[in-house]
C-alpha cells in the first residue's frame, strides 16, 4: 500500500512541471503577449493534431518514425554488442579496433548524411543506417568497458569450474556486465531518436523530422510544436519500456 | 550431518586421488623486465585421502602451488600429476574453493552450488546432489537466497559446496576460512572434517593458521619464502607428520612442541607465543 502511494506521489510530482508549463503557455497566448504566428495556443496545436490525424497523415509520420528508430536501434545495438564484446574481451581486438572506432565516433552525425545518401540513396536504408550508427556507439562503449572490467576473480572462478570461451561469456562475463549493457541500450535508444530527426530533417517525405521541416517551410508553428511534443512523448515512452525491461532483468542484482 | 552422498550421485563420486608434484617451479616476469622465482623444485607425494596443510610466510607461493594443481596456472618447470595423469585446464578431478567465496551475485545459493556440477550432469541428478550438499553444509534453509543476503561464513560454505559439487578426487582449499571470525572458523574446520568423513577425498589446504593446520591435517608442509633463501634451498622447508587421529583435541599438549616448531619455521619466535589452548 505504501508502495502504491509512493508511485502515485511520484507520478503526480512528475506531472507538476508539464502541467505548469501548459498553463503558462496558455496564459501567455491568451493574453496576446506573443503573436500566434510565433507561439500558437495549446488548443491550436491540439487542432493541428486532430486535423492531421483525421487526414491519416499523423499516423503515417508516427509509424514510419517509430519503425526507423526501432530497426536502426536493433541493428546498431546488435553490432555494438558484438564489437563491444570483442574489444572488451580480447586485447588484440582492442588494440586493432579501439583507435579507429574512437575516431569514427568523433564524426558528428550530420557529417554522415551526404555520404549515406550518395551510397544508399534517399530511401529507408540510408536513414536506418544513420540511426544504427547512432545506436551503435553507446552500446559499444559501455559493453566494451564493462567487459574489460569484469572482476578477474569471478572469471577465474568460472575457469576453475570448467567454463571457457562462449560458455564463460554467457555464464559469468555477460551477466556481470548486464547492468552496464542495459544502461548502454538506454543511451542508444535516446541517441537513435536524435539521429532519426537528423536523418528525416534532411531527406525524407514522411516522418516526424519531415513534419518539422515541412512545417517550417509552410510557417506552421502549431505543427512544429506538435512534432516536438510527440518526439518528447515517444522518446519518454520507449525509454520507460526499456526501464521496465531493466527492472525485470536486474531485480536481483 | 550423516548424509549418504553415494546414493544419489549414481556412483559418480570419484574416489580420493593421489597427487604427485615433482620438480615443480614457477617463475613470474616482473614489470622491470626481470623475473621472480616463487616456487622451486617442489617434490611432494600426497596419498589418496590424505589431508595436507600448506603453511608458510606471506608471499611464499602457497596459493601459487595450489594453482598449479588446479591447472589455473602452469608450472615453469616440473610436473603435476593426479592419479598418474598430468592435470590440464578445467580438470574434473580437482575442485577449488578460494579465499573469497567468489559466488555469482545474481544466482541463488542453489544455482551457485549447481555451477560446480560437471558439464552434462543429468538435471535431476544434479538437483538432488546440490540439495544434498546444501544440507551437508547446513544451508538447506537458505537455498533460495542470494550471496549478498547471507553472511561471510554462509557464503564460504556455499563456495565449499560448489567445489564439492564436482565430486572431486582432490579438493583444493585456498585459505577458505581466512576471512572469517574466529568462532565461525572453528565451526568451518569441523564442517570440513565432517565433509571429509562423508565423502573421502584428498585435501590440500592453504592456511596461515598453524592451529588450523595441526587440527585438520595429516601432514603439514612448511614452505619458505625464496626471497630469503640460499640457491640450494627448495620451496619446501620441511614436512611435519601430525600425530594422532582426527578429530583431534584442540588443546592437545602433544602438539605444543610441533606448534612451536612450525611457528619458528614461520619466523615467529616461540617464546612470544605461549602455548595456550585456543
Amino acid at each position: 500500500m505504501a508502495e502504491r502511494t509512493g508511485t502515485v506521489r511520484r507520478v503526480a510530482l512528475g506531472l507538476l512541471v508539464p502541467v505548469a508549463l501548459l498553463a503558462v503557455w496558455y496564459a501567455v497566448t491568451a493574453s496576446g503577449a506573443v503573436p500566434a504566428y510565433q507561439l500558437p495556443a495549446p488548443d491550436a496545436v491540439w487542432r493541428a493534431a486532430t486535423d492531421l490525424l483525421t487526414r491519416g497523415e499523423l499516423g503515417v509520420h508516427l509509424a514510419i518514425s517509430t519503425q526507423r528508430v526501432l530497426v536502426g536501434f536493433v541493428l546498431g545495438a546488435a553490432v555494438g554488442l558484438a564489437v563491444g564484446a570483442a574489444v572488451g574481451l580480447s586485447r588484440l581486438s582492442e588494440q586493432l579496433l579501439a583507435p579507429t572506432l574512437g575516431a569514427i565516433r568523433a564524426v558528428p552525425s550530420l557529417a554522415w548524411v551526404p555520404l549515406l545518401i550518395l551510397w544508399l540513396k534517399i530511401g529507408e536504408d540510408s536513414k536506418v543506417t544513420l540511426i544504427a550508427i547512432g545506436a551503435f556507439f553507446p552500446v559499444y562503449t559501455t559493453v566494451s568497458a564493462a567487459l574489460r572490467h569484469v572482476d578477474p576473480q569471478l572469471v577465474e572462478a568460472g575457469r576453475a569450474f570448467g567454463r571457457s570461451g562462449v560458455r564463460l561469456l554467457g555464464t559469468v562475463q555477460l551477466p556481470v556486465a548486464l547492468p552496464a549493457v542495459v544502461a548502454g541500450l538506454r543511451l542508444a535508444l535516446a541517441q537513435a531518436w536524435l539521429f532519426l530527426v537528423a536523418a528525416e530533417l534532411i531527406a525524407s517525405s514522411m516522418g516526424l523530422g519531415f513534419l518539422l521541416n515541412d512545417s517550417q517551410q509552410n510557417g506552421r508553428v502549431d505543427r512544429i510544436l506538435l512534432a516536438i511534443v510527440l518526439l518528447a512523448l515517444l522518446g519518454k515512452l520507449t525509454d520507460a519500456l526499456i526501464g521496465l525491461a531493466e527492472r525485470r532483468l536486474l531485480w536481483h542484482y | 550431518m550423516n548424509v549418504d552422498l553415494g546414493s544419489t550421485t549414481g556412483g559418480r563420486q570419484q574416489p580420493a586421488l593421489s597427487v604427485a608434484l615433482s620438480g615443480v617451479g614457477r617463475t613470474f616476469p616482473t614489470p622491470g623486465g626481470g623475473t621472480r622465482e616463487v616456487l622451486r623444485e617442489v617434490d611432494l607425494d600426497v596419498r589418496a585421502g590424505e589431508v595436507i596443510a600448506l603453511v608458510g610466510p606471506s608471499g611464499c607461493g602457497k596459493s601459487t602451488l595450489l594453482r598449479q594443481i588446479s591447472a589455473l596456472d602452469a608450472p615453469t618447470t616440473g610436473s603435476v600429476v593426479v592419479d598418474g595423469v598430468p592435470v590440464g585446464p578445467g580438470d574434473l578431478r580437482t575442485a577449488v574453493a578460494f579465499q573469497e567465496p567468489r559466488l555469482l551475485p545474481w544466482r541463488t545459493l542453489t544455482a551457485n552450488v549447481a555451477f560446480g556440477l560437471p558439464r552434462g550432469t543429468p538435471k535431476q541428478l544434479g538437483a538432488a546432489r546440490v540439495a544434498e550438499l546444501l544440507e551437508l553444509v547446513g544451508l538447506a534453509d537458505s537455498a533460495t537466497l542470494r550471496p549478498r543476503q547471507v553472511s561471510g561464513g554462509m557464503a564460504q560454505r556455499t563456495s565449499l559446496a560448489r567445489a564439492l559439487a564436482r565430486a572431486p578426487g582432490v579438493l583444493l582449499l585456498d585459505e577458505p576460512f581466512g576471512a572469517l571470525d574466529a568462532l565461525t572458523r572453528l565451526r568451518m574446520q569441523d564442517l570440513l572434517l565432517n565433509v571429509h568423513a562423508a565423502r573421502p577425498t584428498t585435501v590440500l589446504l592453504v592456511t596461515h593458521d598453524v592451529e588450523e593446520a595441526l587440527y585438520l591435517a595429516d601432514r603439514v608442509v612448511l614452505l619458505r619464502d625464496l626471497r630469503d633463501s640460499t640457491p640450494e634451498d627448495t620451496s619446501i622447508a620441511r614436512i611435519v607428520e601430525v600425530p594422532g587421529d582426527r578429530p583431534r583435541d584442540r588443546a592437545d599438549h602433544e602438539l605444543t612442541e610441533l606448534r612451536a616448531e612450525l611457528l619458528e619455521g614461520l619466523g615467529v619466535a616461540a617464546h612470544h607465543t605461549p602455548a595456550q589452548p585456543a
